[in-house]
């Protein structure tokens, strides 16, 4: 049995600790809006991106210079995983959940008996890939430094990923994030960077039937055009995944200090109880001592 | 004076919209030499070099912006530019230009011949938009 000074000093701990976490979700809320719209902001652009790709990728057939970033090396041996996690802990099963996904993917193309090469975006998917598949990361990004995510940082990726692809190094590119559905719901994704799938992007069909001019010609504008296609994509899987780890850790916050206001309640109670217990004992022996005399 | 039939001209940077407006006017640094859209122009698609956009609105005001490469896309009714990285032009500063041209030098080393020559155009536009937009 805890004495009421220990009790005392579990209460105003739990207390301390439920400040901590309030303001830990308050902050996250904050930064979740400022996410949420930059998310938003970016949208118009890999919108557009995808449409004038499709557009193009119709214009120009498959054997008529088609760089290979599009049309892959006509092998499926090798298969890079650019896995994009938070830098920071404390958001619920937001990493782990990403990361799962990716290992899963691992085991299934293992199994296969491709090759696998892994890299690891934001320092906690590495963490949890390290302890199984340390062999097969072969770089990672620490974006840990930087206070909000940039086109430059996608853009960096991005280009370590094209040069690999260049030097031959694997033929498949997939990348890992976790979608933004909502503050609740973030749902781990798959997406294949490369080859680029044209995709099921909805061509409006006044868009598909414009025959368009090409400045220089539409292969050249091609080869120009998927590279930062690649990188947009990251870009935009970067910022969701920064909107998703707030959303996540805003609910995380909000059930730790859920939990620890009902710890305190029960705590209360536990030490009044003691306390009451303490007085009408020291009131029996004064009674009691009384009656004695 | 004749009103220029006006069009809806959008440049978007993978951050942001910077801009969506009723235009009669756009001056593209295509890659393949300044083209200036029209209303009612022909459906192309062209890649864009450094270099300044002039927008004439509607309303007639001129407003300029720094893009640092990107892709057009042209339509009779409507125009979108897919820009790298922009930004208006009073924003702007020696500086960050600098910046820029420095971090592009760094790629030059160990890239490949083809790719050097590339760089090199790329930062000896960057050094003419420079010129250009902020007088030494």
């Amino acid at each position: 049995m805890p004495s009421l000074k220990d009790l005392k000093n579990r209460i105003a701990s739990v207390k301390a600790t439920q400040k901590i976490t309030k303001a830990m979700k308050m902050v996250a809320a904050a930064k979740l809006r400022r996410a949420q719209e930059a998310a938003e902001a970016a949208r118009p652009y890999s919108q557009r991106m995808a449409a004038v790709l499709a557009n193009i990728a119709q214009a120009v057939g498959a054997d008529d210079g088609a760089p290979q970033l599009m049309t892959g090396t006509g092998k499926d041996d090798t298969h890079l995983l650019v896995v994009c996690t938070a830098e920071r802990g404390l958001c619920g099963g937001f990493n782990s959940q990403i990361a799962r996904h990716a290992r899963d993917h691992v085991r299934k193309l293992l199994a296969a008996g491709k090759t696998v090469k892994i890299i690891c975006v934001g320092k906690k998917g590495f963490d949890i890939l390290r302890r199984e598949y340390a062999s097969l990361i072969i770089d990672r990004v620490d974006l840990r430094e930087v206070k909000k995510i940039g086109f430059e940082n996608a853009d960096q990726i991005g280009h370590k990923v094209i040069a690999l692809f260049e030097k031959g190094e694997f033929d498949a590119c997939t990348l890992f994030y976790s979608e933004f559905k909502s503050v609740i719901a973030q749902i781990p994704t798959a997406q294949q960077l490369i080859p680029a799938s044209a995709g099921p992007v909805a061509v409006e069909a006044s868009d598909a039937s414009a025959v368009y001019e090409y400045e220089p010609d539409a292969g050249a504008i091609l080869s120009d055009l998927i590279p930062r296609n690649i990188s947009v994509q990251i870009f935009r899987a970067l910022l969701e995944n920064v909107a998703g780890e707030m959303g996540a850790k805003m609910s995380a916050m909000d059930n730790a200090t859920r939990n620890a206001g009902e710890m305190i309640n029960k705590l209360t109670l536990n030490y009044n109880r003691q306390r009451q217990a303490q007085i009408t004992k020291e009131l029996i022996e004064i009674i009691s001592g009384a009656e004695a005399l | 004076m004749v009103m220029a039939d006006s069009f809806n001209f959008e440049l978007v940077s993978p951050e942001r919209l910077l801009l969506s407006e009723k235009v009669t006017e756009v001056v593209i640094p295509a890659t393949e030499g300044e083209m200036t859209v029209m209303a009612n122009h022909a459906p192309t698609m062209t890649t864009v070099k450094p270099g300044v956009v002039t927008v004439k609105t509607a309303d007639g005001k001129a407003e300029r912006f720094a893009v640092f490469g990107g892709f057009a896309d042209i339509l009779p009714t409507g125009c979108t530019l897919l820009a790298e990285s922009a930004v208006h032009v009073d924003e702007l500063d020696r500086t960050a230009l600098e910046k820029r041209i420095e971090a592009v030098r760094a790629e030059l080393e160990g890239a490949g011949d083809e790719k050097k020559t590339r760089v090199e155009q790329f930062i000896a536009e960057l050094t003419k938009l420079g010129e250009i937009v902020i007088p030494a």
